[in-house]
Formats: structure tokens, sequence, C-alpha cells
């Protein structure tokens, strides 16, 4: 086993409730890392030629939850979600910030696999012991902070139980769900520390479609060893410096200025379902959610000196007790401007309440905004919603998002993500509701526009992109992009933990002894996992099939000009789009209409992929 | 090393990011590498944003000290820390039970007691604490006083009151 790795992975059938622990040879480890890179290969290995017959809600989907070679000891420790998709019908590294990832590591596991369903609910015990199913009966159906609750002190009782003189347990950290993912609201978030979350993919549903409410883990052990202890310590205090020093504003506030300049300054914020993407409400501005809210202003995850985070809490009115982050820009455009809400409070409590139910903070209310819009134009009525809703109400929204949770009455449609939704409503409705869904390949959009090309989302960000609408994976020519997201939802820390790409392949070379170079990876490690990633989208099914360099476009939206703003009237140049999603196929060794060649599957070692392919390109 | 004053650790809950570098740099000093559960100090966190470093507060009168059967626990006389002799120690936990904020536990590896030695004086978690910016913990030089044995507190306990403190009334039932 190479070093980084703590050296097995447990693998769980729920169906048949057996638990063992498996390792993948140093050959795959090199190749494809960890995280996203390993759980595309998994997804593949072993569902393969099943892929579109299986539905990401199925029992024979594989939920995976890894760490990486690089998580816990470079800067920002964070897990990976995967499995197959239920909104994308492909695969996404999804990754959330978490001592959990930690904790899996310090137990001896570099990540843990779950196939089948139990019969009942339950959640993964993980310590130096193994892993154990446990029942879960007591906790389904509870909010976040519940979750949280119960586990850490039943978890922490039953450690002491089984070591009382060691002195005292420190609680464990863990990965859960909400009532969405137990709905298997298809967009729901795999969450850990109250307001983290996993969001794209749609992962919770998939924990919740095996009736896996959470993953707890506890380890004693050391984080594994290295290849070079020393030149690791010197690059880890390094890399610390770096991120110390930076002192910009993310640091100081994290996101959490944003929510007033991408709109104000960028003209690249949703606003009302993406109706606009241009606001300048000074009483949304960072200073009210700082001078009112924000009760920890540096708040970090393990290993982190970013500290991006900053706790909010609400302590007057009628919400008091919301608590969640800054919120961060995503979440105050998603839980705020784009559902018309201006109001720091409003977006505090409408964004504490999507974290305790586990709906991803952006995918959940981008549904909620696309259901309003359809209310505002008449499409949707009162009458399927249960209650009178408009843009800016703080109070109905929540009462939206409780709907989708337990999939009652609209909700339950909505439950299905914004694409499924809009095909559905058009459908019953007999209007066309497509022209209303911010989407790519099923995976709703990050609050980055493309209109005003201020931002850094420019044209063929999404369109390109193996992970669709993921703001945080965005394809850009098929050669850089390879070595940020690609590889840090792989080596699995976080990408805000910033340091130069030369410096953290030197990272990772004194951390597992591969001679992986910046290079190498840019050219194939980057290239083979997303080429297996975009095959696996392309065979897709069971309910959808995109169709290649067709699909690869953005939403109708996107094409519209904006109406108001500094770049009023601008709008994303639908030529360039096309040629650079060309260059980008091109690069990556595709055909025209993005299909991998045969010699790129070659070149890569995904030969086996070829068959599928070959049925594709006809 | 000779100090002319004996140290302390001043620490500020509230300022602590959670980042738990103190965690990897106790360790890396004392184990040789990063490892958590054989730091000297731990941060407990018995809800999201809750985050209590906790580690020997060296109380004036040192009951986990006079608490060792085997005579295994000392007193720097320079530093004021309390020092495990690892070839006496014999894992019975009491030293544990004696603490009144249940700071010394036992070893993951070789079960022996673990506890803050303030390494010689230049404590390393207070280095990268500081380094960081959050000073949640600050390194003082002053004589023993009596008040630092209410530092020696369970963080369940604290997290209670730092609850409280961020989450006003809702931190009553959050922990």
């Amino acid at each position: 086993m190479p070093r980084g790795y703590a050296g097995k992975f447990l693998d769980i059938d729920l169906t048949k409730e057996k638990v063992k622990e498996i390792t993948f040879s140093d050959e795959i480890l090199e190749a494809y890392l960890g995280g996203r890179g390993l759980a595309a290969k998994v997804m593949w290995d072993r569902i393969g030629n099943q892929w579109s017959n299986i539905d990401g809600l199925d029992p024979e989907n594989v939920f995976t939850a890894f760490t990486g070679p690089l998580t816990a000891i470079y800067p920002g420790a964070r897990i990976c979600a995967s499995g197959k998709s239920p909104v994308s019908n492909g695969t996404v590294g999804s990754t959330a910030s978490t001592e959990f990832a930690m904790e899996l590591k310090t137990a001896g596991y570099d990540g843990v696999i779950v196939t089948g369903r139990a019969s009942g609910p339950i959640y993964i015990l993980v310590t130096d012991d193994g892993g154990e199913i446990r029942d879960a009966s007591h906790i389904w159906g509870k909010i976040g902070e519940e979750t949280i609750k119960i586990l850490n002190k039943e978890v922490t009782e039953e450690l002491t139980k089984r070591k009382p003189n060691i002195g005292l347990w420190k609680e464990p950290s863990m990965i859960y769900i909400g009532p969405a993912g137990e709905n298997m609201v298809r967009n729901a978030a795999v969450l850990t520390k109250l307001c983290h979350g996993a969001g794209y993919g749609g992962y919770g549903a998939v924990m919740g479609s095996k009736n896996l409410k959470a993953i707890v883990a506890k380890g004693r052990g050391k984080i594994p060893k290295v290849a070079s202890p020393s030149k690791v310590k010197e690059l880890w205090w390094r890399a610390h410096t770096h991120m110390i020093n930076r002192r910009g504003s993310m640091r100081r506030w994290g996101t959490g200025y944003a929510g007033w300049r991408v709109g104000a300054v960028s003209s690249s914020e949703p606003v009302r379902n993406w109706q606009e993407e241009w606001h300048d409400e000074r009483s949304y501005a960072g200073p009210r959610f700082e001078n009112r809210f924000w009760v920890k202003k540096k708040w970090a995850d393990y290993n982190c000196t970013t500290n991006c985070m900053k706790l909010s809490c609400i302590k007057t009115g009628k919400w008091k007790g919301d608590i969640t982050d800054m919120p961060d820009y995503e979440l105050q455009a998603y839980c705020g401007t784009n559902l018309g809400i201006f109001d720091p409070e409003d977006n505090i409590h409408v964004s504490a309440v999507i974290d305790n139910l586990g709906h991803s903070g952006i995918n959940g209310p981008n549904t909620m905004a696309f259901a309003m819009e359809l209310y505002q134009r008449a499409i949707l009525s009162e009458e399927d919603f249960g209650f009178k809703i408009e843009w800016g109400d703080a109070e109905a929204f929540t009462k939206l998002a409780w709907l989708i949770a337990k999939r009652e009455k609209i909700g339950d449609i909505l439950a299905e993500g914004t694409y499924r939704a809009a095909k559905k409503i058009s459908e019953i409705k007999g209007v066309d509701c497509m022209p209303y869904a911010v989407h790519v390949k099923g995976i709703e959009i990050g609050a980055h526009g493309t209109r005003s090309d201020e931002d850094y989302t420019h044209d063929s960000c999404y369109a390109s992109s193996v992970e669709g609408g993921n703001h945080t994976s965005i394809a850009t020519d098929g050669y850089t992009d390879m070595s940020q997201s690609v590889f840090s939802d792989s080596g699995v820390y976080c990408n805000f933990c910033f340091n130069p790409t030369e410096f953290i392949f030197e990272f990772l070379q004194a951390v597992t002894g591969f001679p992986t170079t910046l290079e190498d990876w840019r050219k194939v490690n980057g290239p083979r996992i997303v080429t297996l990633q975009r095959a696996l989208l392309l065979i897709g099914g069971p309910d959808v099939f995109w169709k290649p360099i067709v699909d690869d476009d953005n939403p109708p939206r996107f094409y519209n000009p904006l109406p108001s703003g500094p770049f009023k009237g601008r709008t994303t140049d639908r030529k360039l789009v096309y040629d650079k999603r060309a260059a980008y196929y091109e690069t990556l060794g595709w055909d025209e209409r993005g299909i991998p060649t045969q010699e790129t599957l070659d070149r890569l070692d995904l030969s086996d992929l070829e068959p599928a392919m070959k049925k594709l390109r006809k | 090393m000779f100090l002319s004053e004996p140290i302390w650790i001043v620490r500020d809950y509230i300022a602590c990011s959670g980042c738990r570098r103190c965690e990897i740099a106790c360790s890396m000093r004392h184990e040789g590498w990063m490892w958590p559960e054989a730091s000297r100090i731990r941060v407990f966190m018995p809800f999201p944003g809750l985050e209590v470093p906790h580690f020997c507060a060296q109380c004036e009168d040192y009951p986990c000290v006079s608490s060792c059967p085997v005579n295994a626990l000392s007193i720097n006389e320079n530093t004021n820390a309390v020092i495990v002799d690892g070839e006496k120690c014999i894992s019975c936990g009491e030293c544990v039970k004696a603490c009144p904020g249940k700071v010394p536990f036992l070893h993951p590896d070789n079960n022996k007691a673990v506890i803050c030695d303030l390494c010689d004086g230049e404590p390393e978690c207070v280095k990268v604490c500081q380094e960081a910016g959050y000073n949640a913990l600050i390194l003082v030089k002053e004589n023993t006083s009596d008040q630092r044995k209410l530092f020696a507190m369970e963080p369940i306990i604290v997290a209670k009151d730092l609850a409280v403190n961020l989450f006003a009334e809702k931190g009553l039932e959050v922990v």
C-alpha cells in the first residue's frame, strides 16, 4: 500500500448485512488517487454493463464515502461522496469539509463502500475495531441538529462503555442525511457539521434509498504514514504559512460578503430563478450579516487555516435559535436572492431550514425558485402548494422546503429535482416548463452565471462539464482544469486551501511517493477520470439518456439577454460556447459529439468502455 | 532551559476556530507525527461551533500527582508542568479520576498516561494558534494562581456554557 493511505476500505453490503475489508492495488490508487477518481473506477467496475439499467436509487447502486491520500495531511480535510448519481445518471465527486474524514483515516480506513439496501433504518459506525451496522429507527425522520445531538451522545456513551478506563472519549464525527435524503428527494445532500454539505449529485437520496441515516466514525490511530515525513512536515508548514499570509477577504469574510457583490458588481448572481442576475440591495450587504448574526468569525474544519466559515445564529424574534454558517455566498444567493429574499435574517432562516432538512443548499432551493416562477406564470396554482407563495416570502419558502422534503402535494414532483420536475409538470399542465429549468444534465447550476461574463464561470464552463451545473468543477480548457477540482476532489482536500499548483504536486509526491507530476495529471490522470465520468454520463439511464453534444449546452435562460444592471443586454455568446466545447472535446480526445474515441480509451487504459462508446458513436 | 517566571496557557474557547492545528503540532513534537488522539491538547466539539481545547490547567494542588499510586507523575520546577514517567506508569487511570476536568487520558498505543508538559516552556500548540491569528491559546508568564484549577473542567460542561453564549436560548438544548 502506498503512503498517505490508511490501507484499507470498508465494503458493506446492507442487504446481506455483511461487512468486510478490501484494498485496491497500488496501480489503481496511483491512477485514480481516491475520492472522485477512485469512486468513478469503483462504479464502473461494480455496475459495469448494467449501468443503464440501474437507477441511482436502486439497491444495486453503490454509495461511496472516500478520502484520498492528501486528506487530513494537506490542509482542509474533506470527504468525497459518490455513486451513480440519481440526478445526472453519471457520477459526481461531491465533497464536504469535515472531521469525519480525519476520524475515518485514524480509524484505519480510507473509505466506505455501501451496497444493497438495509431492511430498516440503520447507521454505520466505524472505529479502530472495524465497521458495524447499528439500528437507526430512533433517528429516522430527525432533522440535522437532532441527529448530531443524538448520535454524538449515543456513540460517545457506547465507546465509553466499551473502553471505560482510557479517559474521556472525544465525540465522533459523522456524515448524515435529513428528511429530504430519507424521502429520496433526488437532489438531497449528504450533510455534516450542521451546515456543511456534499450537495451536488443527490447522494443524500442515495443514502436514503439504502436506509442509511448516517456513517459515524471515531479513530484513535495515527494519521497514515507518508513517504517523506520530514519533507511533508516542512511542506505542511509552508502550505499553512501561505494560506495565513494571504490575509485576503477569504480569511476575513469567507464568501459571506459576496451576496451583495456578485449581484451588484459582477451581475452574475441568480435573482428570482435567474430572471435577473443583478441587484444592488445594500440591505443584503456583508456587514449586515456580520454585525448582527456572526457568532464565530473564524470557523474552520480539520487542518484548515483558511477558516472561510463563519457561524451565524439568530438570537431574537420568531426564528431565534436558527444556526447556520455565514450563510456562504452560494446560500446567500440560492436561499436568498434567487427566492427574491434580500434580508439577512430571512436568508439565515431559510438556509438553516434547508440544512436541517438535508436539502442541498444550492440544488433544493433551485427547484424551489423554479416552482415559484411557475406560480408567477400561473402554471402552478395555490392549490398545488396548499398555500400562497410569493417572491421574498421566507415563511412560504420554508413551507415549500418541508413539502419537498416530505414529498407532499407539489413537493412530490419537485422532489425529483428541477429537470425531472420540469418534464413532469410540462406533461401534466401541457405547458413547456423547460425554459425555466436552470440545470445542465440534471444538475442544477451553482450561483454563478455566464451572461455578464464578469464572473469566473464563462460560456461553456457548465455545458462541457461532466458534472453539469457543479460550480466547483467547471470545464475550461481540458488541461488546466484537470489539476483543479478533478485533482482536489480525488486527492480529497478543500480547494479553498489555496497554494500554487506545482507546490501541491510536490506535496502529493512527498505524501504518496508516487512520481506523478502536474503534467502527468493534466495529460493522463485527470483526463482518465474525466473521460470515465464522461462515458458513464453518456451511458446514463434508465430514465434519462443525455444526447451527446445536444445536451452539452447551457439552459435556455442563459441565452436570454440580461434584463437589468450594468451589463443589461449582454448574454452568453452561443458561438463561443460551441467553439470552446469543440476545443474541449478535442483536447480530451473525444470525437466531434464528445464521445471518447477508441484511441483515447486505449491510451487511458479505459479500453473496456469501448463497446459502450461504440454503440453511442453510431 | 531556565525560566525566571512560570508559564501558563490562557484559553479563549470562543476564539477557537476548530482547525485543530494544536493537535497536529503537539503530536508532531511528542509522537513524531500527526496523531490527534495522542495529542496532549484535544479539541472536543460536542456540537458544531462549540470547540473546546482540552488540556492540563496545572492546578496549584496537583490532585493527579498525589493520586498516582506509583509516583509516576512529578512537577517540572521551571514550567510547573506535570511530567509523566512512562516507565513507572501502570495505566491504572487514577490520575484521570483525580483530575477535576478529566484531562489526562491513556495513550492509544502504549496505554500510558498522557498529560501536557508545556513543551519545556515553549508550547507548540500556542505557536501554531498564534501564527494563524486565532489567539485561542495565549502564553503568559505569571505565578501560579488558585484560579487555574477553575479551568480543569470537562469539555461538555464548558460546551454547555459556550452554547448559551453563542446561541442564546437555543444553546440550552444543543448539548
